[in-house]
């Protein structure tokens, strides 16, 4: 299962592999807005951890579709499927390898593009601590969707729709705890655990029903 | 060590695609499916190695220490017509993670890496990336991947497709060799693998099937 998690991550960072271009993605949609909205730095780091949010979420759900989809291309998943060990395990560890691939860069990345907002250190922290416990969620909800698309050829932006409605309660608490933390009389804590929980819930929830869907993905 | 397939039956679309096809397998056997292109070996090997469900029938495993509940697939190493190797990494890190992916079936042990590759004459270049390979060679290296972990039965979906008659008898040998160490192939194919008496199994197709399958 480790060999799994090792080779996943080796073909995120090798030509193709796409964990960069969800990174560059990610500083393109952050760096456009200062130039939509004008130079108002007042209003820029008001609107920044929502931004940093919504941008994190979209790059999240731009390499979604080829999580099983190359592996189903060139045959691997078939060999995947036939395994003794659980295949909800097997999907955990993709998941895992993934969200290492491609969602702790974003979430390494964020502190320079709150810079970029204009957001004071303690909103830099917070969307950081955010990102951290919430991105991991958007990549199991994502792997269900991905495993439903995976037979259909050019799923992509299927994927992203069908994935996109779970998502939102994700942005919502990860955006008011960030803004929480800033804000004072709203208490960081309480949306922030909410946040770490739909985590834990789609870890359990989101690899079963991958499974459940991979299984059923025959031809 | 048997494996059991009693009446099976696959639909592809509308039409029931073959009927009752039941075969055992037991130690040291070998089974060709042969028949004409799209008369459905495919898809029966892809039943047997539990990627299709069946419409009927059951596949099943049986041996003397195997657990409860094992599937037939759990003993099957599949070989279809792609290759299952990532072009980016190189041949030794492909075959590396599915021996560490597969683990060994009880009751026997892979190859290591280097030897496997030797086994398939391509010793020599377990460090190029699996893309550079030509496709003959990356067929050879596909096989390596059926050695690296021990399974006692082999699914083959056309093993010799892209190669050369030295490839072809290397591929025979490895093939003989798993048999006698008692080993099981079910192999599609059209061209004979050189086995002494294989049992036969001929599809016949939609054809097969006569008016009433409509």
């Amino acid at each position: 299962m480790i060999a799994l998690l090792l080779r996943d991550l080796k073909l995120s960072v090798r030509a193709g592999g796409g964990a960069l271009i969800g990174v560059l993605f990610f500083t393109a949609v952050v760096a456009v807005v200062p130039f939509g909205v004008g130079p108002d730095l007042n209003l820029l780091s008001r609107i920044g951890p929502a931004i940093v949010w919504i941008g994190a979420l979209l790059s999240a759900l731009l390499g979604l579709d080829r999580m099983f989809q190359t592996d189903r291309e060139d045959g691997s998943l078939d060999l995947m499927l036939m395994q003794e060990h659980p295949l909800a395990l097997t999907v955990l560890m993709k998941c895992l390898a993934h969200w290492l691939g491609h969602g702790l860069p974003l979430v390494i990345a964020s502190p320079l593009l709150g810079l970029f907002m204009n957001m004071e250190e303690t909103a830099i922290g917070a969307t950081m601590a955010t990102l951290l416990v919430g991105t991991p969620a958007l990549t199991f909800i994502g792997a269900v969707g991905a495993a439903v698309a995976v037979a259909l050829p050019r799923g992509g932006l299927l994927v992203s729709i069908l994935v996109l409605p779970l998502a939102i309660p994700v942005l919502i608490f990860g955006v008011s705890a960030t803004y929480a933390a800033v804000e004072e009389p709203a208490p960081f804590l309480p949306p922030f655990l909410i946040l770490v929980a739909i985590t834990m819930f789609f870890a359990v929830l989101g690899p079963f029903g991958a499974a459940l869907a991979l299984r059923n993905a025959d031809d | 060590m048997h494996l059991t397939a009693e009446n099976l039956s696959a639909r592809r679309g509308e039409d029931l695609l073959f009927r009752n096809v039941s075969f055992e397998l037991g130690t040291g056997k070998a089974l060709v499916v042969t028949g004409r292109n799209g008369s459905g070996k495919s898809t029966l090997l892809r039943v047997v190695a539990g990627l299709l469900r069946p419409e009927t029938g059951t596949v099943r495993w049986s041996s003397k220490d195997a657990e409860v509940g094992t599937r037939a697939c759990e003993a099957c190493h599949y070989l279809g017509h792609r290759n299952a190797m990532k072009p980016e990494l190189s041949v030794r890190e492909n075959l590396l993670f599915w021996k560490r992916f597969f683990g060994d079936f009880e009751g026997g042990h892979g190859l290591s890496v280097g030897e496997a590759a030797d086994a398939v004459g391509l010793g020599g270049i377990v460090h190029l990336p699996f893309g550079y390979l030509s496709a003959g060679q990356q067929r050879r290296m596909a096989f390596a991947k059926l050695m690296v972990s021990y399974r006692p039965v082999w699914l083959l979906d056309e093993p010799t497709a892209a190669l050369d008659s030295a490839a072809e008898s290397v591929l025979t040998d490895l093939i003989k060799d798993h048999l006698h160490g008692g080993g099981m192939i079910m192999a599609a194919t059209h061209q004979p693998l050189g086995l002494d008496n294989p049992q036969e199994l001929a599809m016949t197709g939609f054809a097969g099937l006569g008016e009433e399958a409509w």
